[in-house]
């Protein structure tokens, strides 16, 4: 690198984040740029598209105070990096990779580029190791694998801080033992939000094998674009050259769109549904597709995004792409969560797809795809006949329709409603049964009959007394 | 004069050249130092557009582009089976070990492996006249005989050499007396139709192994399907059943746009799981693209195209073939980006305008045909694209561009997959345009009231949706006893025949004899049990009848003696019903 850096002064014009350079046939498309203002000040900024006549440079921070006649670009950088190191391990950044904890900068080990490459796909390793959540409409019914990207779908107002903190606090591979830790990327959260994060990492001693980027709602926009990019690096680096077990949560992956929005609309690009742009889908997979295993490497990286439905909406893009990107989801209820029940997961819009390869023997335990079949069949059937009492009345039921009123009521009391509290994958599973037990056995008509002589009704009490049954 | 052109502009994968020597449309170029791969889509004066396929970063305006004077091919030949590529045929497994286990750009490898030889046996003799398509000898590869063919753009001739023995695709294997060489192997260019003969009409089924298609809702061997379901309703877990179990003899399985880890599912199951007809690997029988949603944008576009022409070339050695296409909304969906970063005018949804006519192109490529050449043979191929639509909408531009042209509609929904009823096709929606032309095949291969059963099964479901209604509004106690019936059919046929759940080690495959005998059951309790309510049989007495829990439990009988089992169950039913409802009763 030469050591006189080349300053382009020609800047044509200005708009929102978006700044053009003439002549600065040079910069390389991708390539990171230092802004020197007339004051002295620098700020960062990125080339999205190079011409003969132009460049067009996208500023990380504010264009407030640029001006035309004063500003110089200079080449920072090739493309964007960030400097990786275990030490990272433990430390807040800023959105931009900067610390904001007071300590000094790391000392990188490696500096990699934050857009990162795909991974072939002949190259992943299969994500088939459960982990267990303790909560459980996640373990029982939309089981989380590692290497897994299991999103949670949230309102404005619903307790998907608190679920994310809690699965952060208690998540597990049974039998580990290997080295985990959590990647934190906030993207345009408010100070609360953060804090109560911090706080709880805080309090469960997670902060020390946590690594914190925190972009805040006040903090520029634009940066929002780079905060989960900075966050998935430092992942890739931990899991697959320090063989860690990595959990990434995001949150919130509607903000991040909204930036998506934001300089789309800048470029002035043609929009796509909703003003979002046409490219959001690949943007959101080059995000979510860096979970995922790799062969012959220890580590993983799972990934739990968190993004609020715009007016509870599923179909809007935001949710709709990553739903289709992602390996299913976790639905928030706003009913559920106004009859008390946390967490309110509503199982029935809730997937994960990835469950099948996560449990059975070895891995939960045998009966666990046929108890989870048959309790979503059952509560989507105690769910259908409550739509059908508001119309007609309790009275007009059968007996038999009666036990599944009582059973999605005991359900949702008992099986959904567990607090704060840790189940193990056990307990999950002698609350399924508990519930089910509650059905005569020819309406069980999901769980093989093996099954359902092991652990129906009364045997029940004895395995959930002396627990002899173990994973 | 220069031979090569310049980087005028770079916007994500799309790039503009300038003075490009000999540029042509769809040419592909090298672009960059790197050498990256694109394809050049437009012309204007002396500059090119050109849609990258990897990613453009760190490239500079003025480094050079070269065109390499021919069209984005692929390679066809012995060793495509098994194969794992990427949008752009290139092996998934040679790019991990050049560049490791992410991908990187600038890879250069061949498609096909030129270090592995093939045993040829030669199928003509010099002196005989050959014309393009003909087959000239064969290569075993797997359970299949793969069939060397005269390449179809080839004028042909009197074949002066031909040899057998041992040879790499590449080699040449005979040559005809015009001096044109034979190879096992030859290019064909992905955006061209390869030539038939002639089309025909599809006029068998494409057997799934699944009840509510074998039965209800079939697809022509040579037809085309399309499968448009919001997230979540099971699209993924569809293609790759079918591409396990239907009776194709090669499924080439494009993952466009979509998730690695289901990929690496695929890429983990295949070669353990069997083929129930040959016993072989399935693997053995797959060709698999893999250009997932965090891959280049451009290759995804190009990879569909990349899949159905290897399948043509399957079909003209006259072989049954069936692309799954997964999904095709983010192929619509690298068209509409890569048309917006070219600035045209959008249409619909910011779909560019040509998107109808570029869908219809593709699924015209389905058929059933009689090959070019000799000896005379048969081929087909059947699509089967999965559509994603925005929200589940299904009135968005690539779901309706993509029912007019295609014969099958499997319409997913969503409310079915979140009570976990798979798969989650609706009855109601759902339709197929194919079945009159099966009447004959019918006639040969089923027992005489297939139709008439099916025609029932149909009938019930939808007066059991009727009636469901008039539930909703005034409670099941305003029903007369005949009604409950139809809904209790109805839901045996929706719980016990139509849902079917892939994970089921006897269930996943159901052939269609037990289809038809388990179709044939329900519909027999029916009508015993209707007669058996005109004669005074008590409802809840009906309902408690053990049977009603035996043809639950059907779909997990074994297969083999299937036909044995409800035999001597239909022979017993009647009896059932008398013991319980002894004469006068009412």
């Amino acid at each position: 690198m030469s050591l006189v850096t080349k300053q382009y002064q020609s800047i044509s014009y200005i708009s929102g984040p978006l700044l053009f350079v003439e002549g600065a046939r040079d910069l390389a498309y991708g390539a990171i740029v230092n802004i020197h203002m007339a004051e002295g000040d620098v700020r960062g900024g990125q080339v999205i598209e190079v011409s003969e006549k132009n460049a067009v440079i996208q500023v990380f921070e504010e264009t407030a105070g640029l001006d035309l006649a004063r500003t110089s670009v200079s080449l920072r950088e090739d493309v964007a990096r960030i400097a990786c190191s275990r030490d990272m391990i433990g430390r807040r950044f800023s959105g931009l990779g900067d610390p904001i904890d007071g300590l000094p900068p790391i000392i990188p080990e490696k500096r990699l580029p934050i857009i990162g490459t795909p991974i072939n796909p002949v190259a992943r390793q299969r994500p088939q190791e459960f982990i267990q959540t303790g909560i459980s409409s996640i373990d029982g019914l939309n089981t989380l694998v590692r290497g897994q990207k299991l999103p949670i779908f949230s309102g404005a107002g619903l307790p998907h801080n608190e679920i994310a903190a809690q699965i952060a606090r208690q998540a597990k591979v049974l039998g580990g033992g290997e080295e985990f830790s959590v990647v934190f990327s906030a993207m345009g959260i408010t100070q609360r939000e953060a804090a109560y994060f911090i706080e709880q990492f805080e309090a469960t001693g997670a902060l020390a094998r946590s690594v914190v980027f925190l972009n805040l709602a006040d903090d520029p926009a634009i940066e929002r674009l780079m905060t989960p990019r900075m966050a998935l690096t430092t992942a890739e680096f931990l899991a697959f050259d320090l063989d860690m077990q990595v959990l990434v949560i995001l949150t919130d992956m509607t903000n991040y769109c909204e930036a998506l929005r934001e300089i789309g609309a800048a470029r002035e690009e043609i929009p796509g549904r909703r003003g979002y742009p046409g490219y959001m889908y690949t943007d959101l997979a080059m995000i979510y597709e860096r979970a995922g295993r790799v062969l012959g490497r220890k580590g993983s990286i799972t990934q739990l995004p968190i993004l609020t439905m715009p007016d509870d909406d599923i179909t809007h893009p935001i949710p709709d792409l990553t739903g289709y990107i992602t390996e299913g989801q976790i639905v928030l209820s706003r009913a559920l969560h106004r009859n008390g029940v946390y967490p309110p997961i509503n199982p029935l819009p809730s997937l994960s797809r990835l469950m099948n390869d996560g449990i059975g023997p070895n891995r939960t335990r045998a009966d666990h795809a046929n108890v989870k079949d048959q309790l979503f069949a059952s509560y989507a059937n105690g769910v259908d006949l409550r739509r059908l009492v508001a119309i007609i009345g309790e009275e007009a039921l059968t007996d038999r329709d009666r036990l599944y009123l009582k059973f999605a009521e005991e359900f949702e009391r008992d099986f959904l409603g567990q607090g704060e509290t840790d189940r193990t994958i056990e307990e999950t599973l002698a609350m399924g049964w508990k519930l089910l037990s509650g059905f005569p056995r020819g309406e069980l008509k999901r769980v093989k009959q093996d099954h359902m002589d092991k652990y129906y009704g009364e045997q029940m009490e004895k395995i959930w007394e002396d627990k002899t049954t173990r994973i | 004069m220069t031979t090569q052109g310049t980087i005028i502009k770079i916007a994500g994968p799309a790039v503009i050249a300038r003075g490009i020597p000999g540029a042509r449309m769809y040419d592909l170029v090298h672009v960059g130092r790197e050498g990256l791969l694109g394809e050049i889509i437009r012309l204007d004066g002396n500059t090119a557009f050109i849609q990258v396929y990897e990613d453009t970063s760190g490239l500079l305006i003025g480094e050079p582009v070269v065109t390499t004077g021919a069209p984005l091919a692929v390679e066809l030949g012995p060793g495509l089976l098994t194969g794992i590529f990427d949008g752009i045929q290139r092996p998934l497994a040679s790019l991990r070990a050049q560049k490791g286990d992410f991908l990187a750009r600038g890879a250069v490898t061949e498609a096909l492996d030129r270090s592995r030889r093939w045993a040829f046996s030669p199928a003509v003799a010099p002196g005989t006249r050959v014309g393009p398509g003909d087959v000239i000898g064969t290569v075993q590869e797997f359970g299949f005989e793969h069939r060397v063919l005269v390449p179809p753009t080839s004028h042909g001739g009197e074949v002066a050499e031909i040899r057998s023995g041992e040879f790499t695709v590449d080699e040449v294997v005979g040559r005809l007396s015009d001096g044109a060489e034979l190879r096992l192997m030859h290019r064909w260019p992905v955006r061209v139709p390869r030539p038939v003969a002639r089309k025909r009409d599809p006029r068998e089924p494409f057997i799934s192994g699944q009840r509510i298609i074998d039965v209800l809702f079939p697809v022509a061997m040579g037809g085309a399907a399309s499968i448009p379901g919001p997230f979540g309703s099971g699209k993924t877990v569809m293609q790759q059943t079918l591409a396990k179990w239907s009776n194709a003899d090669v499924i080439i399985y494009v993952g466009c746009g979509e998730r690695g880890n289901e990929m690496t599912h695929v890429l983990d199951e295949f070669p353990e799981l069997e083929d129930p007809r040959t016993g072989r690997p399935l693997m053995e029988r797959t060709v698999i693209i893999a250009n997932t949603s965090n891959m280049p944008v451009a290759a995804r576009e190009a990879s569909v195209y990349t899949g159905i022409t290897m399948a043509e070339y399957w079909r003209d050695q006259g072989y049954k073939v069936a692309v799954m296409a997964d999904s095709t909304s983010r192929w619509a969906e690298a068209m509409r980006e890569i048309s917006s970063r070219l600035e045209e005018m959008p249409a619909e949804e910011g779909y560019p305008p040509y998107l109808s006519s570029r869908l219809a192109a593709f699924y015209e490529r389905a058929g059933r045909a009689v090959c070019l050449g000799q000896p005379e043979r048969d081929g087909s191929v059947t699509v089967v694209g999965a559509v994603s639509p925005p929200g589940g909408d299904l009135s968005e531009p690539v779901t309706q561009a993509t029912l007019r042209i295609t014969g099958t509609f499997w319409s997913l929904d969503a409310g079915l997959a979140n009570r976990r009823h798979f798969p989650a096709i609706h009855w109601l929606r759902s339709y197929s345009l194919y079945t009159p032309l099966f009447r004959e095949w019918y006639r040969e291969h089923m027992p005489e009231d297939f139709e008439t059963l099916r025609a029932r099964a149909s009938a019930l479901l939808q007066r059991e949706a009727e009636l469901q209604e008039i539930v909703q509004l005034v409670g099941p106690d305003a029903l007369q006893d005949d009604q409950r019936l139809v809904i209790e059919a109805g839901k045996m046929l929706r719980e016990d025949f139509l849902q079917q759940s892939s994970f089921s080690e006897v269930d996943a495959h159901c052939p269609m004899d037990k289809a038809y005998g388990m179709l044939r059951a329900i519909l027999v309790f029916y009508d015993e049990a209707a007669a058996a309510l005109r004669r005074g049989m008590p409802m809840d007495d009906l309902l408690n009848l053990k049977q009603v829990e035996e043809i639950a439990r059907l779909k997990e009988a074994p297969k083999d003696e299937f036909g044995a089992y409800i035999e001597s169950w239909l022979e017993k039913l009647p009896e059932a019903f008398g013991a319980k409802a002894p004469a006068g009763g009412a």
